[in-house]
């Protein structure tokens, strides 16, 4: 019987359609994976079962009746439990008060009944397998042993569909593999699981039938036994194959930025670059493709000076990254669009003519000497405005008052300005509608025929293909393939980009 | 494994401090300082260190500070820390003198109670639900206490001799020795015995001349501790701090938990103000808070946000305080104290093969040393800056041990993700 | 968009203003006093021209303390350790004033410059731990602030640095040589300190400085945003450093006014509250240079006057409460005023959720 049926909901957001006419049906005590790419709609969905978000339209019927979730207490009431990817636990307290918290048993209402919440947290442990003691300090787990824990609290508040959000992002290979015994063992005991993620390999070994949703709508349904990595990746991604801008490329023979075998690990030890190697010349744009969170933001953190390698070694303009500043890099000719354009890119309560500064402040137009140039700043803003097209009421306005649009045409006016050399690009027209997305890419490829090297990181196959002349791919932290954008089907880049091949 | 690697280094941090968890440890530690100090007092004749009279001054003035201490845990445990202790203090002082001038001692307290539950109530409002500063907060509320104390005491004390910054006199609250208890170690201490005397004359100390009120504001230490480890409203409270996120998520009111937390943080500075004014004196008097209420954050640093680190922080700060009023040879000899102790823990230290700490100890040993050879009094402004000095050395050499709550300060808005 | 912001920033501290007036006027009411008259008599005896020398010499200190709170504001510290800094510096200033001998600018300058060097360092202990231990720079400060004030009772002590002359009861450092000290103005009675002049040029290089400066621009831009400065070059935990010692510096300096051109020593009845008032006026002036002058000037006519209310039987302590609240009612206003503008701008831009700008500016540890 199916435990949830969905059809038909729907989520809209200004400018945006999240959701749209999806539909689901998952059978109970059964594994059902939901695969898409970023954007695709999976977490809105998600957030919706949950109770997090209410959608326009659509029905929801779980064990048979329908349900109008209004907040995450319903749903946990119903028996759906979500497990966040961003754990929700407190490290300086243990594992069972992590997980009581909210549904304490008490005595006299106020007196926590401990013993009793820890023997039903160790019977809970030991029938779904999950191996945690109670009395542990969560300071002391790993990150397998947290996700459990999180997975120990649905179950605590008695849920029966678990919803589990890229659970495997955040693993190293041997806990996605206790992860999944886990899940095999919840599911004997007749527990639903929702598996959100985009690792084809991972889906094909564990799940038990495969949805597959694509801009915002469930295109297909497949079990595992009668699909291939091939078909899931091509319904991922759709067939279209976009038509490449670029012209011929006058590509220079010298790399300009060179990294050889670079590996970098954060301080709680996991391993996100592993031997990267990549070379870019002057004259080209390389496209880096890759799902997020396999290891590219802290690729283009090390270029810019921002994290040092653990091993290996960067070099950029024939300076070695480990022993200058970013300043230094910046000054060198090397522009940078991050990924995060609010956080890293602009200072959102500063005027737009002080945001043209930033990034340039260490010389000329924008200082001379010690002092700032106004009037090069302003000027240089209006001329960022003309030029790309920026909405804007003026040059005084707040950063903060323009649309993300239009912040991001601005910063690619900044960093294209002064002709640099290199150009770091994160996923430079995400959210961007499609007229300033025309514009940007007009001007890459432009910066590209005066001789830049650009290094376009995205997730945008359609702006890879029609903007790069290499795609580089990095999975789990490697550079697992570079291939021609001309010989090279969606479907192949894909299947790379999700593991699955090497080329 | 990578995990396993991360979990055996943090198993060989714990067992440093696991040395401390036994209480079979800590009687021992315990009773290893009271030799070194009997041994001490005989060295050098300064016989003041164990003496009933410092053990009881001790109590009187540690109380306060345990107050304040509790009233800034219970803020900073739900996330939010309350400079103004030292303000809301004030207004327990003020309002347990007038009160307590005009109705008996009991009133009093019950009004230094209220208005500080009220004043606690206040610093809430403005941080948790307006959003602004916590120490702007704080420290506008220090300002405006201390104004309002001076203000009010201009209207309404009579004048003392002319004196308008001090109150009438307020009737004080029985005293009590612990019967048998008290006479029994009297005894002993009188016999001189080394090392059994000497905690004797602690023990006579601490056990009489001893205010009601000292009993109840003692017992709030494990009642803070029950509260905080076994309530539910405790738990709750504590994930406020630690992860208000992770609470709301799980359906619990984070501003709500706050308000209490806050109140209750303001009511038990307000308390320790009270016992200034009924116990430790019998008047208001203009400053008598005199930095204690920093003192108090002081100590939550000191304790690592626990309530028996808190009272432990309070005892060794009203200890040197105790001190600083009696004999100074008494200081002398407590450095001297301080060095063989660093000295044998460094001994300790050594054996096991944990060479900073081993290292670190016996730095501090050589430092009483010089100290011991080189200086003839400690000047009386070092003491008093003592606790201040201390929990700045904490601050830079345990940083990374220290466990504050870990969204300790943060601004949490209701619904953020 | 942006007349609404103006429109609201002047409001605000206004309103707030207002607000405290109005609770002084009730207080006052309550003790049956007029409170028109009460401010009439205020504004009289408070723009008599004696009186209005010595707040202005009492200006000078309370600038020193804003604009060095303001310092720190602009990286979203919170420099409460104004009042050990501004000791240490005073402290400092008097010892090597009076152990020193030079030609006079010269002599002035020198302890200026110890002043300033002195606070600095006591505020870099501060800074060291904030960017070094991510210990809070508000609780280290409060500590450092009693410890130095200890460090001097200690260091005023007759076989240091202390003496005590011929008819005094307070230990004081020696007196600083002619050539050491600043002269003064005479107007109407009374003396204005010169220094007056320089906190001005303190005042407006500060407001250079930050404003049309690279520095300045690498300053503000860490405190609105920690990662946008440091994805620009910038390196921020240096920078936090740097703003700390410098707040230190120019805190080393509300006392030099006095002690150049009136006491020309340094003793315990040098006042303390310098740090809350430093951020007082920080916060009322907006950290605008201007701004923190008028509202130091508007502290120090406050005090001034305060006694005036004693002779209606009213003690004047009510102008610290109305001080606190004042900040208060401004704090408050301020927080009111960004929701509101963020919700209208929530509605403009018309997204679902707009993001507050990151607390993340606040936290170092995220560099490590």
């Amino acid at each position: 019987m199916n435990v949830l049926e969905i059809s038909g909901v729907e989520k809209k957001y200004p400018g945006v359609v999240a959701n749209q006419d999806v539909s689901l049906q998952v059978r109970q005590a059964s594994i059902h994976a939901i695969i898409g790419e970023n954007g695709a709609g999976k977490s809105t969905l998600m957030k919706i079962l949950y109770g997090l978000i209410k959608p326009d339209a659509g029905i929801i019927r779980a064990f048979g009746n329908e349900v109008n979730l209004k907040s995450p207490q319903d749903a946990i009431a119903l028996g759906i439990g979500m497990v966040h990817q961003h754990f929700k636990l407190a490290d300086n307290a243990t594992v069972l008060e992590n997980v009581i918290l909210g549904s304490e048993p008490t005595r006299f209402g106020f007196l926590v009944k401990y013993d009793e919440a820890r023997e039903k947290l160790k019977e809970i442990s030991k029938n779904y397998g999950l191996e945690i003691d109670p009395d542990e300090s969560l300071a002391n787990l790993g990150v397998g042993e947290r996700q459990r824990v999180e997975i120990a609290k649905v179950l605590f508040r008695g849920a029966k569909i678990l919803i589990l959000d890229e659970p495997t992002a955040v693993l190293v290979p041997q806990e996605v593999a206790e992860l999944f015994a886990n899940l095999r063992e919840l599911v004997k005991k007749g527990l639903t699981i929702l598996f959100i993620s985009h690792k084809l390999d991972e889906v094909l070994s564990i799940a038990d039938e495969i949805t597959i949703m694509r801009r915002g709508k469930t295109v297909a349904s497949r079990k595992p036994s009668n699909t291939s990595k091939k078909e899931l990746a091509e319904l991922m991604v759709g067939g279209e194959l976009p038509k490449p801008k670029v012209g011929a490329a006058k590509i220079s023979s010298s790399s300009i930025l060179n990294i050889k075998e670079a590996s970098y690990s954060r301080f709680d030890k996991r391993e996100i670059l592993n031997k990267v190697n990549l070379e870019l010349h002057g004259g080209e744009i390389l496209g880096l493709a890759g799902v997020e969170g396999n290891g590219q933001s802290e690729l283009v953190e090390l270029i810019m000076g921002l994290i040092q390698p653990s091993s290996g070694s960067v070099e950029i303009l024939g300076m070695n990254v480990a022993s200058h500043l970013t300043k230094d890099i910046r000054n060198a000719g090397v522009a940078y669009i991050p990924q995060d354009r609010q956080r890293d890119g602009l200072l959102m309560t500063a005027p737009l003519w002080e945001n043209r500064i930033l990034g340039h402040q260490f010389n000329s137009p924008m200082a001379k000497s010690i002092w700032v140039n106004k009037s090069a700043a302003v000027e240089g803003s209006k001329s960022i405005v003309a030029e790309f097209d920026v909405r804007t009421p003026g040059t005084n306005v707040l950063a903060s008052a323009l649309s993300g649009g239009n912040q991001q045409k601005f910063i690619v006016g900044r960093e294209l300005s002064g002709d640099p050399k290199i150009i770091v690009a994160a996923q430079p027209t995400r959210g961007v509608d499609v007229g300033a997305q025309a514009i940007i890419w007009d001007h890459l490829v432009q910066a590209r025929s005066k001789g830049a090297g650009i290094l376009l990181v995205s997730a945008d196959l359609e702006e890879l293909f029609s903007l790069s002349d290499r795609i580089a791919v990095i999975y789990n932290g490697s550079i697992v393939s570079i291939l021609n954008p001309r010989e090279t089907s969606p479907e192949q880049l894909g299947l790379a980009m999700t593991g699955a091949s090497k080329s | 494994m990578k995990s396993t690697d991360t979990k055996s280094t943090k198993k060989l941090t714990m067992r440093a401090k696991t040395f401390f968890r036994s209480p079979a440890r800590i009687t021992l530690f315990i009773a290893g300082i009271f030799f070194i100090i009997s041994f001490v007092e005989l060295l050098t004749g300064a016989t003041d260190i164990s003496s009933p009279g410092t053990s009881g001054a001790t109590l009187r003035l540690a109380t306060p500070l345990l107050m304040a201490g509790l009233g800034g845990l219970w803020a900073e445990r739900a996330g939010v820390i309350n400079i103004g202790l030292e303000g809301m203090m004030i207004v327990g002082t003020w309002t347990a003198a007038w009160f307590g001038y005009l109705h008996g001692p009991y009133v009093g307290i019950l009004a230094a109670a209220v208005f500080g539950l009220a004043s606690g109530l206040f610093h809430a409002i403005l941080t948790v639900k307006i959003g602004i500063d916590q120490a702007v907060s704080g420290l506008a509320i220090n300002l405006i206490a201390a104004g309002a104390a001076r203000y009010l005491s201009g209207i309404f004390f009579p004048p003392v001799g002319g004196d308008r910054t001090v109150s009438p006199p307020v009737e004080s609250m029985p005293k009590f020795n612990i019967p048998f208890v008290a006479p029994f170690f009297k005894s002993i201490d009188e016999k001189e015995i080394f090392l059994v005397s000497n905690v004797s004359g602690l023990i006579y100390g601490v056990t009489t001349d001893l205010s009601v009120m000292t009993v109840a504001l003692l017992l709030l230490v494990p009642l803070t501790s029950w509260i905080l480890w076994r309530s539910k409203f405790g738990l709750r409270m504590r994930f406020c701090g630690e992860n208000p996120m992770a609470a709301e998520s799980l359906g619990i009111n984070v501003y709500r938990t706050r308000y209490i937390a806050i109140s209750i943080s303001g009511m038990f500075a307000s308390l320790g103000g009270a016992y200034l004014a009924i116990v430790a004196s019998s008047v208001y008097r203009e400053g008598q808070t005199g930095g204690r209420g920093f003192i108090g954050l002081a100590t939550v640093i000191f304790g690592n946000w626990r309530p028996s680190g808190v009272f432990a922080g309070s005892i060794l700060f009203g200890f040197t305080d105790a001190l600083r009023l009696r004999q100074s040879e008494s200081v002398m000899a407590l450095i001297m104290v301080v060095g063989i102790a660093s000295l044998l823990l460094a001994i300790f230290y050594s054996v096991s093969r944990n060479w900073k700490l081993g290292g670190t100890y016996f730095a501090m040993a050589l430092f009483a040393l010089w100290i011991n050879q080189r200086v003839e009094v400690i000047p009386q402004e070092f003491v008093t800056a003592f606790p201040y000095f201390a929990t700045l050395i904490v601050l830079t050499l345990l940083a990374q041990r220290l466990t504050p709550p870990a969204m300790v300060g943060l601004p949490f808005k209701r619904g953020s993700e | 968009m942006t007349k609404s912001r103006v429109f609201w920033a002047v409001v605000a501290p206004t309103a707030a203003i207002f607000t405290s007036l109005l609770f002084t006027y009730i207080i006052l009411k309550i003790r049956g006093v007029d409170p028109i008259e009460m401010f009439r008599l205020m504004i009289s005896y408070g723009f008599d021209p004696r009186n209005l020398v010595s707040e202005l010499n009492q200006t000078v200190a309370y600038y020193m303390a804003g604009v060095a709170a303001a310092i720190g504001f602009k990286m979203l510290l919170f420099n409460i350790g104004i009042d050990g800094q501004y000791r240490m510096g005073a402290f400092f200033g008097a010892v090597v004033g009076a152990a020193v001998s030079l030609p006079p600018i010269l002599h002035v300058l020198v302890i200026i410059l110890t002043a300033m060097l002195a606070g600095g360092a006591w505020a870099a202990i501060a800074g060291y731990l904030k960017v070094r231990r991510g210990v809070s720079e508000v609780i280290s400060n409060i500590m450092l602030n009693f410890i130095a004030a200890a460090l001097i009772a200690f260091l005023l002590s007759p076989s240091i640095f202390g003496i005590l002359p011929e008819g005094t009861q307070v230990l004081q450092t020696r007196s600083i040589p002619a050539s050491g000290r600043m002269p003064t103005i005479k107007a109407f009675d009374g003396e204005i300190y010169t220094f007056l002049f320089l906190a001005i040029f303190v005042g407006v290089s500060y407001w250079i400085m930050l404003n049309k400066t690279v520095f300045g621009f690498n300053l503000r831009a860490t405190g609105l945003s920690f990662r946008a400065a440091r994805s620009s070059g910038v390196n921020a935990p240096g920078m936090i450093f740097v703003t700390t010692v410098l707040s230190g510096a120019i805190a080393g300096l509300v006392g030099i006014g006095t002690l150049l051109s009136d006491t020309h020593n340094y003793s315990m009845a040098f006042p303390s509250g310098y740090a809350f008032t430093g951020l007082a006026l920080a916060l009322l002036g907006r950290n605008h240079p201007v701004g923190i002058f008028f509202a130091a000037f508007l502290w120090s006519f406050l005090e001034r006057t305060a006694p005036v209310l004693e002779f209606e039987g009213v003690p004047p302590e009510i102008i610290i409460v109305l001080q606190g609240t004042i900040v208060l009612s401004i704090v408050v206003a301020y927080e009111l005023v960004s929701r509101i503008n963020l919700r209208q701008q929530q509605r403009a831009v018309g997204s679902v959720s707009a993001e507050v700008i990151d607390k993340d500016s606040k936290s170092v540890k995220e560099t490590k």
